[in-house]
């Protein structure tokens, strides 16, 4: 794989990964192209399209899209499901995800992604390993949390500072 | 179960209503973000930049953040872990919302070496993104990295190991490349750290292969295919995958490991495999990988193993007749991503009609099913399948559903998919149906597919035209669809076969005369249709509806609607018209002389005007006939819209067109013209279609552009015309392709002679200039110009003992040295131009300098087996170039064994079956890549034959070493 990309319907970019090293202003162009491609593709379309020199494969889940760009000898059902699995795990992790556990904790959808592939490859495909490797991260960290109430109570000093949340679209969960 | 509890934990801490439920109070979500690790501060900062109502905003709020930081990390107080760990992600934040950070590294690289895992994996994230080439930071980070490879601790090691793969430069590699395969085979390395390892050096290989050491590891990474933990399995199998491709006798033993790791697999119940059990699919993705893998190499000779593998694929072939075991889309993916790897792997041995057909029929089924991947899929498979002759046949049974596919799909990719397949699957029985089903498409096709549907339906007319008018009514139709994308490859490529084929041409100019009866007609129809009517409109002359006069104003009443390129085609159709109708001539010199013509603001039409003026009124009619007579045919090449074809296709395109293996009789008509003796004194080998321009049109050059002063030339003797001794030029360049020491040029006056030596990429030639007369040659200067694109392909300098412009002595001899770099493959050679006066008179010749891309062939010797493993890898129709040509010398095979070694490749004993045949192997060196080349050479003393193949990884290579190769024979 060359690298995943997570865009919300609205365009804007949640999550990159890049397994080639691409410069900056060229993933830029790259990223803004191809969103605007896969964002323009109705609904039943079929999720492959060629682009470039690549193979791109896509799934909309509520409202981001999961986009994989492939090489020529890829399989594409199987990166389907990898986009799929990656989904899942997401899900197991935050319980339901949904755009918004990705916006505020992106770095470990990065960290989980990370367990999943390395270089553009699957590393493991059993939920059980993946999420393992993560929960001890989190074993880890509980220990060193001072005050876990202190997070929850945070957000009551900011009422009603989402003011995104009329369109619900950030809280729709990914799995259904 | 406690791994999910513990998951389950953090969902309990929120209302699960709250989430699902749209409209909930925003502040009963919040929870959300406390999820794992919270970091209050980055968490109020993004819902402060999400809450930003304008972009100005934003940039301020982040302008105030970045100065928070900046203050923080200088200020005097130390950090705290978490602190640093706080600012470095609101700065990896930052950055991935696509603003620049020009600090913090330092604090990140601090964070590595934290015991504190959390701090190390965001110190690890920071560096994956934002890595800096500032080697004074490499060398930190590769010592922090260093240190927890050495920890011994499982977590630690994978976290270094994935910064490696994740950042995967070539510093990187230097330093840990030679480390990590020592970890992945290492007795005691967790599965965990096997995995990464085996991923992460992976990464590196594909970056810099020359930093991994193959050695005794790779026996041992072989048998992780053999591991007890399938993750373990799964990584390894990408990396040998890889690594079997450059290197597959150090790996060969994989095949039949992964041959019964994939039995077992495919054997198994659907929760034999636990976890790695998918939607009931047993690892679907080890399976994927397993049979990639055995696509590295050529189906396995061990009858046992052949068998099992055989087994399996049948077995996969079954499955997919069985009712599934879920709905779920999931399942039917999983399963179905292995049936197309296990079609892709029978495709790829194409030696199983059994299987072949199965596979066939198989995606038949799914070219009707409701899933649209699956009918993309089964399309673009088909394609593949349609080049093998075991299921070439089955593949067209599929006609009328691709057909239907392509009038009814509702996806302009899969549309194309459906385009493509009725290319692959187009030969003589089909061709008229699928031709007018693409052109019937082309009318309502996506813009963005238009022109290559037009350079398929162009390639397709031809080459399987069984009569000539039948294609000229074809790519007539073309342009009248589709005439914007029409491009001049197409309309040039019909006026060469109207041109080499006498039996079209009547029909030709009726044709034309017609279509250009409608009232809007394309200007491409107005090109071809006057081009056609200068050369042939004189078979049409005697019907009154088309005589003279009235083919005159037909083309005549276009003119003023048309481009400038195309007025002057007309122009030059006029000059024909009066060469083949004298009765039109007082009207056509009326043209000619109008105000609009001789005064044309247009440069090229003002001459042509005044020229063909001039030239209809002083010549003689004798002199006008043989000026403006018929051109001549065209030398044949190489179908210049195939060329632009795959030019924008890439491989596989070209599939249909090599298709002479199953359809022998397809050899006739292959081209589409008789092949004929070439008219132009030095053909260039570029495939652009140029007959047209570079031949020398007397007096109606079709190509405008450039064509300005062709009419001077042909009034005017060319000095460097004067004949020479011995060969022609030509000949003489041509004997330079097998050797590198000789005559290259000798007339009267001049004698020139070449020595060169080749290494690597690298050339010197000395050039010999000796003056055979007794009297001085004055501003005597040999320089070298590199014709187009040149330059770029090969650089050259001449530290000369005689700079350019000195005298030489009668019966003295002066040398020049050239340096020759080949930065990468090319395919004309550069040309030596030379000056000077002799007793008052200006001379000069241009010669082609004897540097052609074999001369950096380097031998390669290798065995039997490897020849045909490495023959079987270049097997895609664009990497062969073949040609079957008569012997111009007596066949003697040892001549023809010093000419191939002359040629540069190695030459392979025990290779062919038949030691008639000569086998070689070679790789070009050039500075931008190596282009491997295998060749076969098979001689046939009865007929007086050979049959030459090449096959290399670059398709103009090949095409370009088999005319080359050819001509010396």
């Amino acid at each position: 794989m060359r690298f995943m990309l997570l865009f919300s319907r609205q365009g804007k970019l949640r999550l990159q990964k890049w397994y080639l090293a691409t410069s900056d202003k060229e993933r830029k162009k790259m990223v803004r192209e191809l969103m605007q491609v896969v964002l323009a593709r109705k609904p039943k379309m079929c999720s492959f399209l060629e682009w470039r020199d690549l193979k791109v494969v896509y799934k909309r889940y509520a409202s981001l899209y999961f986009c994989c760009a492939i090489e020529g000898q890829d399989n594409e059902l199987i990166t389907l499901e990898l986009i799929h699995r990656y989904v899942e795990l997401l899900d197991k992790y935050f319980g339901s995800v949904c755009e918004l556990d990705i916006i505020f904790n992106f770095e470990k959808a990065y960290f989980i992604l990370d367990e999943f592939l390395m270089g553009g490859d699957v590393q493991d495909t059993s939920k059980k390993s993946v999420l393992k490797a993560i929960e001890q991260a989190d074993l880890l960290q509980e220990v060193r949390v001072r005050d876990k109430g202190a997070l929850n109570r945070s957000f009551f000093f900011f009422p009603g500072v989402f003011p995104f949340f009329k369109t619900h679209t950030h809280t729709q969960s990914l799995c259904c | 179960a406690p791994v999910i509890a513990a998951y389950r934990r953090p969902r309990e801490r929120r209302p699960a209503e709250a989430r699902a439920r749209p409209g909930a109070d925003a502040t009963a979500i919040m929870p959300a973000v406390s999820k794992g690790d919270g970091m209050r501060g980055l968490a109020v900062f993004i819902s402060d930049i999400r809450n930003c109502k304008s972009k100005e905003a934003e940039i301020k709020r982040i302008n105030k953040e970045l100065a928070n930081i900046r203050s923080k990390f200088k200020g005097d107080k130390a950090l705290d872990g978490y602190s640093k760990k706080k600012y470095v992600c609101k700065l990896l934040f930052i950055f991935l919302l696509g603003h620049d950070i020009d600090f913090g590294h330092m604090e990140a690289v601090n964070l590595l070496s934290s015991n504190k895992y959390t701090e190390k994996q965001i110190g690890y994230l920071f560096i994956s993104v934002l890595v800096n080439s500032n080697s004074e930071l490499i060398r930190l980070i590769n010592n922090a990295i260093k240190n927890d490879l050495a920890s011994r601790n499982p977590t630690f090691m994978c976290l270094a190991l994935h910064c490696i793969a994740n950042v995967g430069s070539r510093e990187m590699g230097e330093a840990f490349a030679a480390d990590i395969p020592r970890i992945l085979v290492a007795g005691d390395s967790m599965d965990s750290v096997k995995q990464s390892a085996a991923l992460c050096l992976l990464r590196l290989y594909k970056a810099s292969p020359d930093l991994v050491p193959m050695g005794e590891w790779t026996a041992r990474v072989v048998h992780l295919l053999n591991d007890q933990h399938m993750g373990v399995v799964t990584a390894a199998v990408s990396l040998i995958t890889c690594l079997c491709k450059k290197n597959p006798d150090d790996f060969k033993t994989c095949v039949s490991l992964a041959v019964s790791r994939l039995s077992r697999i495919v054997s198994s119940a659907s929760t034999d495999l636990q976890d790695y059990t998918y939607y009931f699919v047993p690892a679907p993705w080890l399976s994927v990988k397993l049979l990639r893998l055995l696509q590295c190499y050529p189906p396995p000779e061990d009858a046992a193993v052949k068998g099992r593998l055989v087994e399996c694929l049948e077995t996969v072939l079954n499955k997919a007749q069985e009712p599934p075991k879920s709905k779920k889309v999931q399942h039917s993916n999983a399963k179905n991503a292995i049936l197309f790897e296990t079609i892709s792997l029978i495709i790829h041995y194409d030696s199983e009609p059994n299987l072949l057909v199965r596979a066939c029929n198989q995606l038949g089924q799914f070219l009707q099913h409701r899933e649209t991947n699956l009918r993309y899929l089964a399309l673009e498979s088909m394609c593949t399948l349609a080049s093998s002759e075991f299921s070439h046949e089955a593949v067209k049974t599929h006609i009328d559903t691709v057909i239907n596919a392509l009038k009814t799909e509702r996806d302009v990719s899969v549309r194309q998919r459906a385009a493509d397949l009725l290319y692959a699957m187009c030969d003589r029985s089909n061709a008229k149906q699928i031709v007018s089903e693409m052109l019937r498409y082309l009318e309502t096709a996506d813009y963005a597919i238009r022109e290559e549907i037009v350079l398929k339906v162009a390639i397709l007319a031809e080459k399987y035209a069984v009569d000539y008018s039948w294609y000229v009514d074809t790519i007539l139709n073309l342009i009248r669809i589709a005439g914007d994308y029409v491009s001049e490859e197409v309309w040039y490529r019909v006026l060469q076969i109207v041109t080499n084929r006498d039996d079209v041409q009547g029909y030709a100019a009726k044709t034309v005369f017609e279509a250009l009866q409608a009232p809007a007609c394309h200007e491409n129809m107005v090109k071809v249709g006057g081009y056609i009517l200068g050369e042939f409109g004189n078979l049409i002359a005697g019907d009154p509806r088309s005589s003279p006069p009235v083919q005159f104003s037909l083309l005549h009443s276009k003119f003023h609607l048309c481009s400038v390129a195309t007025r002057a085609l007309l122009l030059s159709t006029y000059i024909k018209f009066i060469n083949l109708f004298p009765e039109t001539k007082a009207t056509i010199q009326g043209v000619l002389r109008a105000g609009s013509q001789l005064r044309n603001a247009d440069v090229e039409l003002q001459q042509r005007a005044v020229e063909y003026l001039t030239l209809s009124s002083v010549a003689s009619t004798d002199v006008l006939a043989t000026v403006l007579e018929e051109m001549p045919p065209f030398p044949e090449r190489e179908s210049s819209i195939l060329a632009k074809l795959k030019r924008k296709k890439g491989p596989g395109a070209g599939s249909a067109l090599d298709d002479s293996r199953r359809d022998p009789s397809s050899h006739d008509i292959n081209g589409g013209v008789e092949p004929t003796p070439s008219t132009v004194s030095t053909p260039s080998p570029s495939a652009d279609l140029l007959g047209l321009r570079a031949a020398p049109p007397p007096a109606a050059p079709p190509a405008p552009s450039g064509a300005g002063n062709l009419l001077v030339d042909v009034f005017s003797d060319s000095p460097a015309a004067q004949p020479g001794l011995g060969p022609s030029p030509e000949e003489a360049f041509l004997r330079f392709v097998c050797r590198n020491n000789g005559v290259l040029f000798e007339n009267q006056l001049l004698q020139i002679g070449v020595k060169s030596e080749f290494r690597q990429n690298l050339g010197r030639m000395y050039l010999f200039y000796g003056n055979k007369t007794s009297v001085q040659f004055q501003n005597f200067s040999p320089t070298v110009v590199h014709p187009g694109d040149l330059q770029t392909h090969i650089l050259s300098a001449w530290p000369s003992p005689a700079p350019p412009g000195l005298p030489v002595d009668g019966g003295a001899q002066v040398q020049q040295v050239l340096n020759i770099e080949c930065l990468r493959d090319f395919l004309t050679p550069p040309l030596l131009s030379v000056r000077f006066r002799y007793g008052g008179a200006p001379q000069s010749l241009t010669l082609k300098l004897p540097v052609t891309i074999n001369k950096f062939f380097q031998p390669t010797e290798m065995a039997a087996q490897d020849f045909f493993q490495r023959w079987k890898q270049l097997s895609l129709p664009q990497q062969e170039a073949q040609k079957i040509f008569k012997a111009n010398h007596p066949m003697d095979a040892e001549v023809t064994k010093a000419k191939l070694l002359g040629f540069g490749s190695a030459l392979l004993d025990n290779v062919d079956p038949n030691p008639e045949n000569f086998v070689g192997a070679g790789i070009i060196q050039t500075k931008a890549l190596q282009v491997g080349c295998l060749l076969r050479l098979e001689p046939n003393a009865q007929a007086q034959m050979y049959r030459l193949t090449l096959r290399t990884s670059k398709e103009p290579v090949s095409r370009h070493l088999c005319e080359l190769l050819a001509q010396q024979f």
